[in-house]
C-alpha cells in the first residue's frame, strides 16, 4: 500500500505540494508533524530550555529579577561554593538516611507482597490500608505528622500504651540525634504500600501452575519465596534498589512539609530550594542543582551497568520478559 | 467449618507459626498505614475543649462537625475544590490528548527521529522536578505565567514517559490490520487515530487518568509557586491557611486535611483495580 504511493509520488516530476499533500506520503507526514508538535514543544520549553538555562545560570551571579545586562558572570564560583560552604554538601549526607529508609521500605514491601501473594483472608482490605498513604497529598502528610510527633501527642500516646515513660521519649523533631530518622520514618510509611503493590503485580505476572506444582511437591511458603517468587521478579526489586539511591539524593518532600529543614533536617533539595526562591540566588541554586544532576546521570550509568552485569547470562529473565510481552 | 479445614490441610506446627506470623504482619503494618489518619479523624470531630482536655487518642464524648465547617470556611475551601477541579479537567484532557497523539505516532509510524523523540522524553524523566523548578521559575515568569491557573495547568500538562510508555504498549496490541483496512475504507490517518485507536485505548486512557487525577490533585511544590493568590489556590493549597497562628490548633487543622483527603479516597474505594494496575504498567517500564 504504503510502497506504492511512495512510487507513485515519485513518478510524478513535477512537485506539486497540494497532491504531496494530498498523498498517503504527505497525510503521514502531517499527522506526524501534526502530533509530535505540541508535545515536543512542551517538552522544550518545561524541561529542555529550563535545563539550558540551569547550566548557563550556574555560572552567574544573579536574582530571578535582575536584567540580563547587570548579571555577574563569575566563573566556576558557585560550584566552588556548593563543594565549599557547610549546608549545601553536608546536606547530601543526610541522603544517606534516606537511602537506609528506602531499602527498609523495599524489604518491608517485599515481604508483605509476598505474604499477600498467598491466599490471605481480608487481603483486599489489607492491601488497602496499607496503599492509601500514597494517595495523600504531601502536605496534608505534613500535617498529619506534624500532629503525629506532637510531645505528649499520637505516637508517645501509642508508645505509652506499650509501656514507655514519656519522660524518656525524644523530641521527635527537634531532638538532632533522631529527628531525622522519624522524617525517613513518614517517607517509608507514604511508599511502603506503594512498593508494595508494585511487586504483588510482578508476582502475579509468574505463572500460577508454578505455585501449584511447587505445592504439590511439598514446598512451603519459604521455599517456594526462595526458588520461584524471587528469581521471577529479581529484575524489578534490583530496579527498584537502584532507584531509591537516586530517589534519597532527592530526597526533599519529608523535610520541606514537616520541618521545613529546620533542626539539621535540611536535605540538600530543600537547601536548594532555599537559596533559590528565599535567598534568590539564582546561581549557587542552579550551580547545586546541576551537581545534584551530573550525580544523578552518574548512579544512572552506573545503574545500567550493573543491570547488564547482573543479568547478563540470566536466560531465565529473558524467558521472564518474554512472557510478560505475550502476556501484555 | 475452621475444624474441617484444619482436617483437609493438615497444618504442621511450623504451618501454624506461619499463619500467626503472616496475620501478625498484616495486621501490624496495617495498624502503623492507618493510625496516623485515623488520629486525625478522631481529633477532627473533638470541639475546642475536649481537645485541649483530653489526651489525644481519646474517642470524643461527643461527635461534632464544627471543625469541619470552619475548616472549610476559613481556609476557603470551596473554591480551592472548584479550582482542583478545573484544573484536573482540563490537565487530564490535555495530558491525554497529547500523550495518545504522541503514542500514536511513535508507534505506528517510522520515521527519522521517532527513537531521538523517545530517549529526549526518558532523558527528561531522569531530571528531578524540584531541581527544574529553579529555572521553570524564571521561564514561567517570562511567558506571565505566574499566578494564572492557565499557566499552571499548561505546565502540569507536559506529558510524563510513564503514561506515554503505558498508551505505547497497549498500543502494541492493537492490531495495524485494524488500520489498514481502514485505510483501504478511505479513513485519514487522523481519523484512525480518533475512531479507532482512541476507543481501544480506553483502558489505558482510565488508569493513566487516575494516576496523573491523583498526582495532580495531591500536586503542591509548583503549585505553591505559581498559584499564590488565594482565590487560585487548589485543594493542597489551601492546607497551607493553617500554618502560621492557627498552627496549633489542631482540632481545625485535621479536619481540613480529612476534608482534603476525601476526593482521594472516594476515588481510590471506586477504582482500586485502575489504581493498582496503573502502579503496575508504570513501574515495568519506568
Amino acid at each position: 500500500m504504503v510502497a506504492k504511493a511512495e512510487k507513485a509520488a515519485k513518478e510524478k516530476k513535477p512537485f506539486n505540494l497540494v497532491k504531496w499533500a494530498k498523498s498517503r506520503e504527505g497525510q503521514k507526514a502531517i499527522i506526524i508533524i501534526a502530533f509530535i508538535t505540541i508535545p515536543l514543544l512542551l517538552l522544550f520549553v518545561f524541561t529542555y530550555l529550563p535545563f539550558g538555562e540551569m547550566v548557563k545560570f550556574s555560572f552567574y551571579k544573579m536574582k530571578y529579577a535582575t536584567p540580563v545586562e547587570k548579571r555577574q558572570f563569575v566563573g566556576w564560583q558557585n560550584y566552588i561554593d556548593v563543594f565549599k560552604r557547610k549546608d549545601c554538601f553536608s546536606a547530601l549526607k543526610l541522603s544517606l538516611y534516606y537511602m537506609v529508609g528506602a531499602l527498609l521500605q523495599l524489604a518491608i514491601a517485599l515481604y508483605l507482597a509476598t505474604i499477600l501473594s498467598f491466599k490471605t483472608k481480608c487481603s483486599g482490605l489489607f492491601k488497602g490500608f496499607m496503599f492509601f498513604p500514597y494517595l495523600i497529598s504531601g502536605i496534608a502528610i505534613g500535617f498529619i505528622f506534624k500532629f503525629f510527633y506532637t510531645r505528649g501527642y499520637v505516637f508517645d500516646t501509642v508508645l505509652q500504651w506499650c509501656g514507655f515513660e514519656l519522660d524518656n521519649l525524644p523530641y521527635w523533631l527537634k531532638d538532632q540525634r533522631i529527628n531525622n530518622i522519624s522524617l525517613v520514618a513518614t517517607s517509608v510509611w507514604r511508599y511502603f504500600g506503594q512498593n508494595m503493590v508494585l511487586f504483588i503485580g510482578a508476582i502475579m505476572s509468574v505463572d500460577k501452575e508454578m505455585y501449584e506444582a511447587a505445592e504439590l511437591d511439598g514446598a512451603n511458603g519459604f521455599q517456594q519465596f526462595i526458588h520461584i517468587i524471587l528469581p521471577s521478579i529479581r529484575t524489578i526489586v534490583t530496579l527498584n534498589v537502584i532507584l531509591s539511591i537516586t530517589g534519597s539524593l532527592s530526597a526533599f518532600e519529608p523535610p520541606y512539609v514537616i520541618t521545613s529543614g529546620a533542626n539539621g533536617t535540611g536535605t540538600y533539595f530543600v537547601i536548594m530550594n532555599e537559596i533559590a526562591h528565599v535567598s534568590q540566588k539564582v546561581g549557587l541554586a542552579s550551580a547545586m542543582a546541576v551537581v545534584l544532576l551530573l550525580i544523578i546521570f552518574a548512579a544512572t550509568i552506573a545503574q545500567k551497568l550493573i543491570m547488564k552485569y547482573l543479568f547478563r547470562n540470566a536466560n531465565e529473565t529473558d524467558e521472564i520478559k518474554h512472557k510478560k510481552r505475550v502476556k501484555a | 467449618m475452621e475444624k474441617k479445614k484444619i482436617k483437609i490441610k493438615h497444618r504442621s506446627v511450623g504451618g501454624w507459626i506461619w499463619v500467626v506470623v503472616k496475620y501478625f504482619s498484616l495486621i501490624f503494618f496495617s495498624f502503623c498505614a492507618v493510625l496516623p489518619v485515623v488520629s486525625c479523624v478522631i481529633t477532627a470531630f473533638k470541639s475546642d475543649a475536649e481537645y485541649q482536655s483530653t489526651n489525644v487518642m481519646t474517642l470524643p464524648s461527643s461527635w461534632t462537625f464544627d471543625n469541619f465547617v470552619r475548616a472549610f470556611e476559613t481556609a476557603h475551601m470551596g473554591r480551592a475544590f472548584l479550582n482542583s477541579l478545573i484544573v484536573m479537567v482540563f490537565v487530564l484532557i490535555g495530558a491525554i490528548l497529547v500523550g495518545t497523539q504522541l503514542a500514536y505516532v511513535l508507534n505506528r509510524f517510522k520515521f527519522p527521529g521517532n527513537g531521538l523523540i523517545r530517549n529526549l522524553f526518558l532523558f527528561a524523566s531522569l531530571l528531578p522536578a524540584v531541581a527544574m523548578q529553579v529555572t521553570v521559575y524564571k521561564i514561567m515568569g517570562n511567558l506571565g505565567f505566574i499566578n494564572h491557573l492557565y499557566g499552571y495547568i499548561i505546565m502540569m500538562m507536559g506529558t510524563d514517559i510513564i503514561s506515554v510508555y503505558i498508551f505505547i504498549q497497549f498500543m502494541e496490541n492493537i492490531p495495524v490490520s485494524l488500520d489498514e483496512s481502514a485505510i483501504i475504507d478511505g479513513a485519514s490517518y487522523f481519523q484512525i487515530y480518533w475512531k479507532i485507536i482512541l476507543p481501544l485505548l480506553q483502558p489505558a486512557i482510565v488508569t493513566s487518568a487516575i494516576l496523573k487525577g491523583v498526582n495532580t490533585y495531591n500536586e503542591y511544590y509548583s503549585a505553591s509557586l505559581y498559584l499564590q493568590d488565594q482565590n487560585i489556590r487548589t485543594i493542597a493549597l489551601s492546607l497551607y491557611t493553617f500554618t502560621g497562628p492557627l498552627g496549633n490548633r489542631y482540632n481545625l487543622i485535621c479536619a481540613g486535611v480529612i476534608i482534603s483527603l476525601l476526593p482521594a479516597l472516594i476515588v481510590f474505594i471506586i477504582c482500586q483495580k485502575q489504581i493498582y494496575s496503573g502502579i503496575t504498567a508504570g513501574a515495568v517500564k519506568g
